[in-house]
């Protein structure tokens, strides 16, 4: 309507940024500075992998905002409004809505019988080495593909912005992200997602309040003059939701998918008590809704004031809406400050990612499954700071060798992991009686795989990776099949072996007093 | 005592899969207005308010709403008898 070919927009986006440079660089001079601070307190098991269950239910509550904040959807959510209106917006519920289930379901109990992992809490009187390796398995295939996603977007982001060559930006992540976790341990992973958490709301704050400046502070005047210039129809739901079965499976992915992803659950256990853990979750909940309530106001405020094409025209997925944004509304330096914002948040969520792996390594398989329980302290950590090492460096090379890949669907597949692999194991390990080790085992292999096996052949890899003509499968997000099926595997192999387990059963009691009081505090009847 | 204890964590589950159940409903049911009645999503509330977009909006306030209720009823109910059970069973 203004002009058929879409110029490509002046911009400072692609060039060497100062700012974004001076403030990136002050970010990771305060950052590194906590993890020196950090790494004089990190001296333990228990301080490295659970911050000593020190930090306190509003430190958890931005921690856990930061750790689940990433960069996918402050630009990403961004960016598809921006292009697609109302469509963009079902994902700002979508990604919301798991954490009342978390509050609900898992934070409280998770945190009364396990120590530093999920696969505690299965595992707890029953058969230790087949379900840690089940629980580990299931954590580092979440940690890795939710991993892909963030590097392969850190690379690109960072090229984008800074003007660095795409590997060079991913060592520096990886090489910044290890010196955090290495040294810092849960302490300092814990204050790096504070700090970034304060970052990103008080920039997307920030920048919504100077869209809503422009339109006499009234988001309804924003849309109205979105509809104005781009038709009603921004305003109403368009061809996202044209299959309502993808729709709900992704849905159940995201909602039951953020009660499994192991870097959230290993939160609960830094907290010094249930109660902390219960309220750490309301925190979160409330910086996390507001936060996707702004980029109502980010992805319509970027329609409005730079237009769709001009933020296609940059980047064709839309992702740097929120920071051409930015500079309409600030010039060059809030340009560069929402990019340093951009880049810390990357940043904090790969260390997250990389702790709950380490944990998994170190104290699942390493401790409980090579070393059958009986690994002293020093040992436990010295495999925790080296697997954050290997970690790291996987993480690098895996960032590129996806280079120019598509891989935003990863984030939905590590989702679906955690969602049909961890989260119904964890129920079921947790509120019923009958659960037994195979029930268990069967219910995060079958949940694991089949997750795996229906991504391969759904259309999401089949059609549009790789370009075939149709997908034997035919959801984009399998969770709609994999979360019922991976509850049902893991309730009747549990009755079929109900008589090879039964004082895992009788102990149910036992379990259910510690779910309620914790095992430090409650007083035997 | 035994008995109060496990009487507690049955509510504790009842309230738990209730408060599931409703996020369930709520978001479902959004995903499935906005499947099944596109024209009723794209009515406009008022001028630049979408019915979509209200309801969208809602959702999130819901989250938090049910969040809420719930840590009422845990400092209110579960909290409370969870320490008279625990005075109990020091004594």
């Amino acid at each position: 309507m203004i002009a058929l070919q879409a110029a490509a927009p002046e911009t400072a986006i692609g060039q060497t940024n100062p700012v974004a440079i001076g403030f990136f660089f002050l970010f990771i001079s305060i950052t590194l500075g906590i993890t020196w601070w950090a790494a004089r307190l990190t001296k333990t098991t228990e301080q490295f992998f659970a911050a000593g269950r020190s930090i306190s239910a509003g430190q958890n509550g931005w921690a856990l905002a930061g750790d689940y904040m990433s960069a996918a959807s402050f630009l990403g959510i961004a960016g598809l409004v921006s292009t697609t209106g109302f469509d963009g917006l079902i994902y700002s519920t979508g990604w919301l809505v798991g954490w009342p289930v978390v509050l609900f379901l898992i934070a409280e109990p998770l945190r009364n019988l396990g120590r530093y992992t999920f696969a505690d809490v299965v595992a707890l009187h029953r058969r230790q080495k087949p379900i840690r390796i089940a629980g580990a398995i299931g954590t580092l295939a979440t940690v890795t593909f939710y991993l892909i996603a963030q590097m392969v977007g850190a690379g690109g982001l960072i090229k984008l912005m800074f003007g660095l060559t795409y590997e060079t930006a991913i060592v520096l992540v990886g090489a910044v992200m290890i010196l955090y976790v290495l040294f810092g341990g849960m302490i300092a992973t814990t204050w790096v997602q504070i700090v970034k958490a304060v970052l990103l709301l008080s920039g997307a704050f920030l920048l919504a309040v100077l869209v809503l400046a422009r339109f006499g502070m009234s988001p309804t005047a924003l849309f109205a003059a979105a509809a104005e210039r781009y038709g009603d129809a921004v305003l109403a739901p368009g061809k996202q939701v044209a299959n309502p079965w993808d729709a709900i499976s992704l849905g159940m992915a995201l909602m039951f998918g953020t009660a499994g992803l192991p870097h959230i659950l290993m939160r609960f256990f830094t907290v010094p008590d249930a109660q902390a853990a219960r309220k750490s979750v309301f925190y979160a909940t409330g910086l996390i809704g507001g936060f996707y309530l702004l980029t109502f106001i980010l992805g319509f405020g970027a329609m409005v004031l730079v237009g769709p094409d001009a933020i296609r025209a940059v980047d064709k997925g839309g992702n740097m809406a929120a920071p051409l944004l930015a500079e309409v509304l600030g010039g060059t330096p809030f340009l560069g400050f929402i990019a340093a914002v951009a880049f810390a948040t990357i940043l904090a969520v790969v260390a997250g990612l990389t702790l709950s792996g380490a944990a998994a390594l170190s104290h699942d398989l390493w401790v409980n499954v090579f070393r059958g329980g009986h690994a002293g302290g020093d040992e436990q950590l010295r495999i925790a700071r080296f697997a954050t090492i290997l970690l790291g460096v996987v993480a690098v090379a895996l960032g590129i060798t996806f280079k120019g890949q598509n891989v935003a669907f990863m984030v939905s597949l590590a989702f679906a992991i955690a969602a049909s692999g961890n989260f119904p194991a964890l129920v079921l390990a947790m509120f019923w009686r009958r659960a037994t080790t195979t029930g268990l085992l069967a219910s995060m292999i079958v949940g694991t795989a089949t997750t795996l096996v229906l991504i391969y052949l759904s259309p999401t890899i089949q059609i549009d990776i790789l370009h075939r003509d149709s997908a034997l499968f035919p959801l984009k997000n399998p969770a709609l099949v994999t979360i019922p099926l991976s509850f049902l595997v893991g309730a009747v192999v549990s009755l079929l072996t109900t008589s090879n387990a039964r004082d895992e059963i009788d102990r149910f009691e036992e379990r259910e007093r510690q779910l309620l009081w914790g095992d430090k505090k409650g007083v035997a009847p | 005592m035994a008995e109060s204890l496990r009487a507690l964590a049955r509510t504790r589950w009842r309230v738990a899969i209730g408060f599931t159940i409703l996020m369930v409903v709520i978001y479902f049911g959004f995903i499935l207005l906005i499947a099944f009645n596109k024209p009723l999503m794209a009515r406009l509330v008022t001028e630049g308010l979408s019915l979509g977009i209200l309801v969208g909006a809602l959702v999130i306030v819901a989250s938090w709403l049910l969040t809420w209720a719930y840590i009422r009823w845990a400092n209110r109910r579960y909290d409370p008898e969870l320490e008279r059970l625990r005075g109990e069973a020091g004594r």
